[in-house]
């Protein structure tokens, strides 16, 4: 290694450390003491922190508010995600056409995306109202208690978040259908191609790798969320839209188990990088396939 | 352009602006008088009233929580982009160790789950003496941005043809003298978007707000609109004028500086 190597090397940690030092203290230490966190009792008012081992993943293994929060978590990231993936397909093939106003068109898309999920829940809130909320009015002056029904809360949760993320897959769908040449559509026109024959075959193919993409993020973004349920329901009612998460930050913030509440922590984070490994694994094949 | 091109770009934006609806009612619902709010709902109003913005602006918290929020999100917006150019700067053009072991860690950060690491890092900020204050939120949301920060600008800083660095290089220029006045101008549109997306995600964040602040001295906005009080009955159209302020800088963004958001968004999502 010459001098002048060794010069840049130390110059480009120089320039690294800041950041990582950051990374380091506020992400990658909590995120390795979480674990050790989960493994004791802690509960901070009382002053009682003592060593449990494992006792907390045992009790959430046969803890049916778990077992409820980990169905409720799946199942909403399930229907959240395939609507999303469905709807912005199709708002970015509507788009594709557009030529006038597709400034004011994206404006339109993107506000949804870009709101606070705080903000989404208040206007959400109120749409569901069960008297004077929109929707009902809109359904013929029904009074269905969207958030309070437990029949009807996780649909009530799943639309708002469809309408908040959607425009984040449409826009990514969007910005692929742009590169694809208008010579290619021509050409199967020409050799006798209808449109769900050249949707099929050219359309899709060549978008597979982007839906893919969504697909990965939107689906870690779906097992993360919890700005959106515990504003709008706040697990409630009879815990039908508690997920993973709320149950997480009840426990820790609620009812102040803070040893729990981290175990719980660390079953959503288990979650999140398993999904996103096989993901990687996918988008690896995709991309070495194509 | 044909007749029935136009038409259609016409109904394209008719349907998107019927997929705004939820933000549009809300907008309608700040400018309602209360009593036709609830009793008797009707689509459109008689008159349009500002009480609920009196309101809100005079005699609540909101005023204090958009302080806050915007403090907190421009502090983090600046923190986050210095800390990240250089890091960026280091991972595309310098000989550091370990080079892919940290963009994959970066790449894992983007993943990692918020409310695995809270537990631990309000005991961090409780043992700092942070609690309640901007600069927790600051920290906690500048660790949060970083990820996405460093990824978008290393990627941006190697579509520059290094040529023009070696260039200055020959010239006698250093290593900051170059990132300075070679680097940063060619890098400024990235930087842009790089800033759009942690200010935005700045404003917008809410778990770790709600659990790092205990007052109004640092609350944020999507805090103070949670927490929004109601004495007898819901303030709905308090409530809905708070939601639109509190959707002012989003919006804003999304109408103003939609290119930047657009580059970033897309960056950050299809670079491999």
């Amino acid at each position: 290694m010459t001098k002048r190597q060794r010069a840049d090397r130390r110059t480009g940690l120089l320039f690294l450390a800041p950041a990582l030092l950051t990374l380091g203290a506020v992400t990658l230490y909590p995120a390795v003491s979480v674990f050790w966190l989960s493994l004791q009792y802690r509960i901070p008012i009382f002053g009682i922190a003592r060593f449990a081992g494992l006792d907390h993943y045992a009790f959430l293994a046969a803890d049916p508010r778990f077992l409820n929060a980990a169905r409720v978590t799946l199942g909403f990231t399930a229907a959240s995600v395939a609507l999303e993936l469905g709807v912005g397909l199709l708002a970015a093939l509507l788009l594709r056409r557009q030529r006038a106003g597709r400034r004011a068109a994206l404006s339109l898309l993107l506000l949804a995306w870009a709101l606070p999920s705080v903000v989404t829940a208040k206007l959400f809130e109120w749409l569901y109202h069960p008297t004077a909320g929109l929707v009902n009015v809109v359904l013929g002056g029904h009074a269905f208690n969207w958030l309070g029904d437990p029949r009807l809360a996780v649909a009530g949760v799943i639309l708002a978040d469809v309408w908040r993320t959607m425009p984040f897959v449409a826009l990514l769908c969007y910005a692929r259908l742009l590169t694809i040449s208008p010579e290619l559509y021509e050409a199967a026109r020409v050799d006798g191609a209808g449109g769900l024959a050249i949707f099929r075959r050219i359309t899709f193919p060549l978008l597979r790798s982007v839906l893919l993409i969504a697909l990965s993020f939107r689906t870690l973004d779906a097992l993360r969320a919890f700005d959106l349920m515990f504003v709008l329901t706040g697990g409630g009612p009879a815990n039908t839209t508690e997920t993973l998460t709320v149950y997480a930050y009840r426990s820790l913030f609620q009812t102040l188990q803070l040893g729990l509440g981290s175990a719980i922590g660390v079953a959503v984070f288990a979650l999140v990088m398993l999904v996103a490994w096989v993901y990687l694994g996918m988008l690896h094949r995709e991309g070495t396939a194509a | 352009m044909t007749r029935r091109g136009h038409v259609l770009d016409l109904l394209v934006l008719l349907v998107l602006v019927l997929y705004a609806v939820p933000f549009f009612w809300q907008l309608l619902t700040s400018f309602k008088p209360d009593a036709e709010l609830l009793q008797a709902p009707s689509i459109l109003p008689t008159r349009l009233t500002t009480v609920h913005y009196d309101a809100v602006l005079g005699r609540s918290l909101i005023p204090r929580a958009l302080t806050n929020s915007f403090a907190v999100a421009v502090l983090t917006t600046l923190s986050a982009v210095a800390l990240g150019l250089g890091a960026a700067y280091a991972l595309a053009r310098f000989p550091v160790p370990g080079k892919n072991l940290i963009l994959l860690g970066v790449i894992a950060g983007t993943a990692f789950p918020q409310i695995a690491i809270v537990s631990p890092l309000y005991l961090v900020m409780r043992a700092l003496g942070l609690r309640d204050t901007w600069g927790a939120l600051i920290l906690a949301n500048v660790s949060f941005a970083l990820p996405l920060v460093i990824w978008l600008l290393t990627g941006f800083i190697r579509e520059i043809p290094e040529a023009l660095e070696e260039a200055a290089a020959l010239d006698g220029a250093g290593r900051i003298a170059i990132l300075r006045w070679v680097v940063l101008p060619l890098v400024a549109p990235g930087l842009a978007s790089a800033a759009l997306l942690t200010f935005l995600g700045s404003w917008n964040e809410f778990l770790f707000a709600y659990t790092f602040t205990a007052s109004e001295a640092s609350r944020t906005v999507p805090v103070a609109l949670a927490l929004f009080p109601g004495v007898f009955e819901v303030p709905w159209g308090d409530i809905a004028a708070a939601s639109m302020l509190a959707s002012l800088p989003p919006v804003l963004i999304v109408i103003g500086l939609q290119r930047f958001l657009l580059r970033g968004l897309l960056a950050g999502a299809l670079r491999e």
